[in-house]
């Protein structure tokens, strides 16, 4: 068979064949997909649905709201949430560079796998655990520190007297959260790390860098879009969590941005846990309402993380 | 300009003097001794109080941060000295994370055993005031509503992920891929605030369902399943899939036969890891399926008892023997962490055993 014969001949278009498998298959795969799309729309509109009550009931008839409006209850909430994920991420982000930058670029190549996994046991610890560990041995550990601090730097306001008997203050809370997202902020900060492209590094090295401005020049600049994302996503856990700060929180209630006294503002989540067994009439619908508004707050902080990484995205490879 | 250069050598790194190898390790080990030997005096003066093992590390740790800068900084220099320093910090942070993990396992481990008992694995709470009892109706809560959850989000996760891969173009796919994102990031609380709140709709208000927790932790495990089978199933090569199809294999037996058998260990460790992500969730199961002191094998009856709201209730309504509660909450969180650690372990253990074989 010439080429000649083969162009001038041309054959009709063969289509497919449509076997039933294959729309069987593909429908189903898709009614899953769409499923998911469902799913949200339906948790969104179950929440709006139940939380209308909450802002259009006269604040009187809710026994939880006692005399407020929904809006003035649910600010301290909102202020302690944003105020101990703010302090906890204060606290894990330099210690989640530092241990990716141990991960990837200073610990034995061999042990580093190994070393990996062991952080993310603590992924896998559950939030009760944390809970339970925060509440017994943290707070009463970290207690007499407290105290101290109040008497030597009692004059800074954020350490100002009088301090937690019991140590279980916004500050200890704040720590057991900054443990709960440190694996989330190492493992994707590491992993951003890792793909440093490794010509910069001996670049670096070669112009005479010692290790850590090749780390400096070459991989934090790499690295930061990376770092910020998953900050973002370790704050959208922080925001989100609630065991850990129900158990080990003694929450007060009102705005107070002292951090080792016992009146500490409470968080969304914590507040929901606590209150809602309880719960009856009005009041669930206020809890849910309170509930709406962490989704709302996480959704926003998650997508600007997403819309980060998504950006990377772009330019990655050898810049 | 040759005068100045005179007058201010530069420092090089073959003239300059250099720390040797074994350096760093004796001056941290010095300054852990000096810390010790710090805390030790403290100890003696204060009397009955246990020697402080963190604050020891803590400070030793300081210690060694300004010992081995001040010494490289007059021996090699500041560039140098500030890479030392950098190294002893970045050190540290790991140590650092190490001190929670290690605490957190000792006490767990400690606490828990007391009460790790066979009464614990056979009696529940019914009747029980003070001592005794047991978490079996929350470990068969537990295993009941996470089971439940994975047979509903296992065919959504995984069906989904197919489409994404192999089927899903244009805004359809990328609008599933956008919300798949934004479930991941639900908390969990919220989960069980929607749980509650469809039944509450259906059934009336008040109402707790074990069916109700397993929603919920459906909800909370589709995208991770969806997300690990994605990236399992993108891993497949695709000569694979044009191989089959030169053979005139139809598209969704290359699927089920030549896609997912490729892809099965990865998919399987993904969802082991989804399940052990749940089974340790504690809030939606409070909102959703309440909490009970009696064993209660019915999904769509009543409340439902669960091992994380069991360690949760005992802690934080704890009786007139305040101790047995604690004893039986740390024995649950004993319980709750070693059924995470093996799911974990099964996990990898999976993955690695059924991974492909790489390059014949």
């Amino acid at each position: 068979m010439t080429p000649s014969t083969a162009s001038s001949v041309r054959e009709p278009r063969v289509k497919a064949k449509q076997r039933p498998g294959d729309r069987i298959f593909a429908g189903s795969t898709l009614t899953a997909g769409t499923l998911i799309l469902a799913m949200l729309a339906a948790v969104a509109a179950f929440l709006v649905i139940q939380s209308i009550p909450a802002v259009t009931t006269d604040p009187g008839e809710i026994p939880i709201l006692a005399g407020e409006t929904f809006w003035s209850y649910v600010a301290p909430l909102v202020f302690g949430t944003l105020w101990s994920a703010a302090l906890a991420l204060l606290m894990a982000i330099p210690v989640s560079i530092g241990i990716a930058l141990f991960i990837s670029h200073y610990a034995p190549r061999r042990l580093a796998q190994g070393l990996g996994y062991v952080i993310d046991l603590l992924a896998a610890v559950p939030s009760v655990v944390f809970g339970l560990w925060g509440a017994n041995v943290l707070a009463p550990a970290v207690q007499p520190f407290y105290s101290w601090l109040t008497e030597t730097m009692g004059w800074f306001p954020l350490f100002a007297p009088p301090a937690s008997g019991t140590g279980r203050t916004i500050l200890t809370a704040s720590i057991v959260l900054a443990v709960m997202v440190l694996p989330i902020i190492t493992a994707l900060s590491r992993e951003v790390f890792l793909q440093t492209p490794v010509l910069h590094e001996e670049a670096a090295l070669a112009l005479g860098a010692t290790k850590w401005e090749m780390i400096r020049t070459a991989v934090l600049p790499f690295g930061r879009p990376g770092i910020v994302s998953a900050s973002m996503l370790g704050l959208g856990r922080a925001l989100g969590e609630t065991m850990a700060v129900a158990m080990v929180l003694s929450a007060s209630g009102g705005i107070n941005f002292a951090l080792l006294t016992s009146s500490n503002p409470g968080t969304i989540a914590a507040n929901i846990a606590l209150s809602f067994p309880e719960a009856f009439g009005t009041n669930v619908n206020v809890l849910i309402a309170t509930g709406l508004l962490l989704f709302a707050i996480t959704l926003v902080v998650n997508s600007i993380a997403r819309w980060i990484i998504a950006r990377r995205k772009e330019f990655s490879g050898a810049n | 300009m040759s005068q100045t250069l005179t007058a201010a050598p530069v420092a090089n790194a073959y003239s300059s003097g250099r720390l040797g190898r074994p350096v760093p390790w004796i001056v941290l080990a010095a300054s852990l001794v000096l810390a010790a030997v710090v805390f030790g005096l403290l100890q003696a003066s204060d009397g009955a109080k246990d020697f402080n093992i963190v604050g020891t590390i803590l400070v030793g740790m300081i210690i060694y941060g300004v010992a081995i800068y001040v010494i490289s900084l007059l021996v090699e220099g500041g560039r140098r000295a500030k890479d030392r320093l950098v190294t002893a910090l970045v050190s540290a942070a790991f140590a650092l994370a190490l001190l929670p993990l290690i605490s957190l396992l000792f006490t767990v481990v400690t606490n828990g055993t007391g009460r790790f008992d066979l009464e614990f694995f056979t009696f529940s709470m019914r009747n029980i005031v003070g001592e005794g009892g047991g978490g079996i109706h929350a470990i068969i809560g537990t295993v009941l509503m996470t089971l439940t959850a994975a047979v509903i989000s296992v065919p959504i996760g995984l069906l989904t992920s197919i489409y994404l891969v192999e089927y899903g173009r244009g805004p359809l796919s990328r609008a599933i891929t956008f919300f798949v994102d934004v479930m991941t990031g639900i908390p969990s609380i919220v989960a069980g605030l929607f749980a509650y709140a469809v039944f509450a709709l259906i059934f009336g208000p008040g109402v707790r369902l074990g069916i109700a927790g397993a929603i919920s932790l459906a909800v909370l495990m589709i995208p991770v399943v969806v997300r690990s089978s994605e990236d399992m199933l993108k891993l497949v090569p695709n000569e694979l899939r044009e191989a089959a199809f030169a053979l005139g294999v139809p598209k969704w037996l290359t699927i089920l036969k030549v896609v997912l058998p490729t892809s099965i260990a990865g998919i399987t460790t993904g969802v082991m890891l989804a399940i052990a992500r749940v089974i340790g969730e504690t809030a939606p199961l409070l909102v959703a399926a309440g909490f009970t002191n009696n064993l209660n094998y019915n999904l769509f009856e009543g409340r439902m008892q669960s091992l994380p709201v069991f360690v949760y209730n005992s802690y934080i309504s704890q009786g007139t023997d305040a101790q047995a509660y604690l004893d039986r909450a740390w024995a649950g969180a004993l319980t709750l962490i070693l059924i995470v650690m093996l799911l974990n372990l099964l996990a990898r253990v999976v993955a690695r055993i059924f991974a492909p074989k790489a390059g014949r």
